[in-house]
């Protein structure tokens, strides 16, 4: 499901890409706050779209990426916005609902894909949040993929051992691979703290 | 349960991430207290270890697929604080990094589940531990815990979107808590299974959680933290009459909706005939459910342990 969500256009260079990190970090919040708190109106929502679509042109991020994720990404507005629906005049609020948070989730993923992930954190860590909460965001950005790509390897290893697909032995698999994947992560955890220390953290 | 931006009015939003900045911050200086400084680089691998674990599906009836979600795993085998930090850091990533989950309700999602799911579900499984001990116990607990956070998380999700005016009460309920009730069975069934499994290769780890001396004080600070949030989003809709629903509706929701639920209040009223029966009804399956879980847990628990005692499992460690 999370598969494409790994691929981003943060290192793209263009002039939105240049601009510094916590203005598109603000402008992002604005736009997210604005079309949250603002009574719901066509103009609002037209103006909305057209500046992210002026802003998507501009950034040169492919527009069927950004399609993909936004299709992605859509069913879990669908999900929640269908709740509005029970309710007298839902069909209207449903619209406002969803339109409204299309939009809010194609500010984040423009967001997402014109500044790199390094940035916003240099950003969070500007906003003062507590350096351990740095630190493990850091951490776990640089390690998701080393353990996206361990946790394949190990299902491929068992897939190329087992020869039946029984739907027990699949759940039975999955948490052999969980626990596996934990167990390494605290051995790897160790050695990077050695390796750490070795290049004077701290 | 990510709720995506523009659910939330901004009330419920900013009330949401007031309680979340406090849990994060007691999490932080807790963990700083607790934690030596070699396991720092452990929060960050243990983030990334969710992360990676919530993209393995495994199948569930009907061509669909479910994944961990990890909120209560994360609590038995870090520690509620760890554990509050490691989820609203998975939380943090796939909200800036990846648009999954609203920035606005990014204070909503952590406390719905990093705070209520990881550390409710931490306690509930160190209550049933204390009660039944063993092996066995452990493994039951377990199951029941995830079962139970998840469906409380649900719950409070579905106080802040009524809250919010996005949809009445007597919908958000029955719907998050139904879905979540069948959603928590598998997260039970795949958290019970992955904590066995690192029972059988490594147990010293499942000991790393073991209540630390200040610990009470801890889930006392969390235990308030909760409280409170159940007090500002599910409570006003404990006693769910239609007017209250309707008062708490026209208090918080924001000019334009105000009106139209003002001027659509007794219709709304007529639409809902049994505004008492969904919630009435919800509240009786999940008193239902948790029977239900618990047998379910307890035969998982008799399996596996015995299966253990037997000999190794057919599909162990692949691929180690």
């Amino acid at each position: 499901m999370h598969k494409h969500l790994l691929d981003s256009y943060g290192h793209l260079d263009s002039p939105v890409h240049r601009r510094p990190a916590w203005l598109k970090v603000i402008a992002a919040l604005a736009t997210v706050i604005l079309l949250v708190v603002s009574p719901p109106s066509v103009i609002l929502f037209a103006a909305v779209a057209l500046i992210l679509l002026i802003v998507a042109a501009i950034s040169r991020v492919p527009a069927v990426f950004l399609i993909k994720r936004l299709v992605l990404l859509e069913p879990f507005v669908l999900g929640v916005a269908v709740l509005t629906l029970f309710q007298p005049h839902g069909g209207v609020r449903f619209l406002v609902v969803a339109t409204r948070s299309t939009l809010c989730l194609f500010t984040l993923v423009l967001l997402a894909n014109t500044t790199p992930f390094s940035d916003l954190l240099d950003v969070l860590k500007r906003a003062r949040v507590p350096s351990l909460m740095v630190t493990t965001l850091a951490l776990m950005f640089r390690y998701l993929f080393v353990l996206k790509d361990e946790s394949a390897r190990m299902r491929a290893a068992h897939a190329s051992r087992t020869f039946t697909a029984d739907r027990r032995h699949t759940w039975h698999a999955t948490a052999s691979v969980l626990g596996q994947l934990f167990v390494r992560c605290g051995l790897r955890a160790d050695r990077i703290y050695a390796a750490m220390c070795a290049r004077g953290w701290k | 349960m990510h709720i995506p931006d523009g659910f939330l009015d901004a009330r419920t939003a900013a009330t949401a991430a007031a309680l979340s900045i406090g849990g994060l911050g007691l999490a932080v200086r807790r963990a700083r207290v607790q934690l030596p400084a070699r396991k720092v680089p452990l929060m960050g691998l243990a983030a990334a270890f969710v992360f990676a674990g919530q993209m393995l599906n495994f199948p569930v009836a009907g061509g669909t697929s479910g994944h961990l979600v990890g909120g209560v795993l994360c609590g038995v085998l870090l520690g509620p604080s760890a554990a509050v930090l490691v989820i609203s850091c998975v939380l943090i990533v796939q909200c800036l990094a990846f648009g999954d989950g609203g920035v606005l309700a990014l204070g909503a999602n952590i406390f719905n589940m990093a705070i209520v799911s990881a550390v409710g579900g931490y306690a509930i499984y160190r209550g049933l531990h204390r009660i039944f001990p063993g092996e066995r116990g452990r493994l039951l607990a377990v199951a029941v815990a995830s079962w139970a956070a998840t469906v409380a998380a649900a719950v409070v999700c579905a106080g802040q979107l009524a809250l919010s005016g996005t949809a009445p009460w007597s919908v958000t309920l029955p719907a998050m808590a139904w879905v979540h009730m069948l959603i928590g069975v598998g997260e039970a069934i795949i958290t019970t299974l992955v904590v066995a499994s690192i029972a059988r290769s490594r147990p010293e780890l499942l000991d790393a959680a073991r209540p630390a001396p200040s610990r009470g004080a801890e889930l006392l600070l969390f235990g308030g933290l909760i409280a409170l949030g159940l007090a500002l989003f599910v409570a006003p809709f404990a006693s769910a009459l239609p007017d209250g629903l309707d008062h708490a509706a026209t208090l918080l929701g924001f000019a334009a909706r105000e009106r139209h639920v003002l001027a659509k209040a007794p219709l709304a009223e007529y639409h809902l005939p049994g505004v008492q029966s969904p919630a009435l009804a919800t509240a009786l399956a999940g008193g239902i459910g948790t029977v239900l879980m618990f047998a379910i847990a307890w035969a998982m628990a008799r399996l596996l342990v015995r299966a253990e005692r037997n000999g190794p499992q057919p599909t162990e460690a692949p691929g180690a």
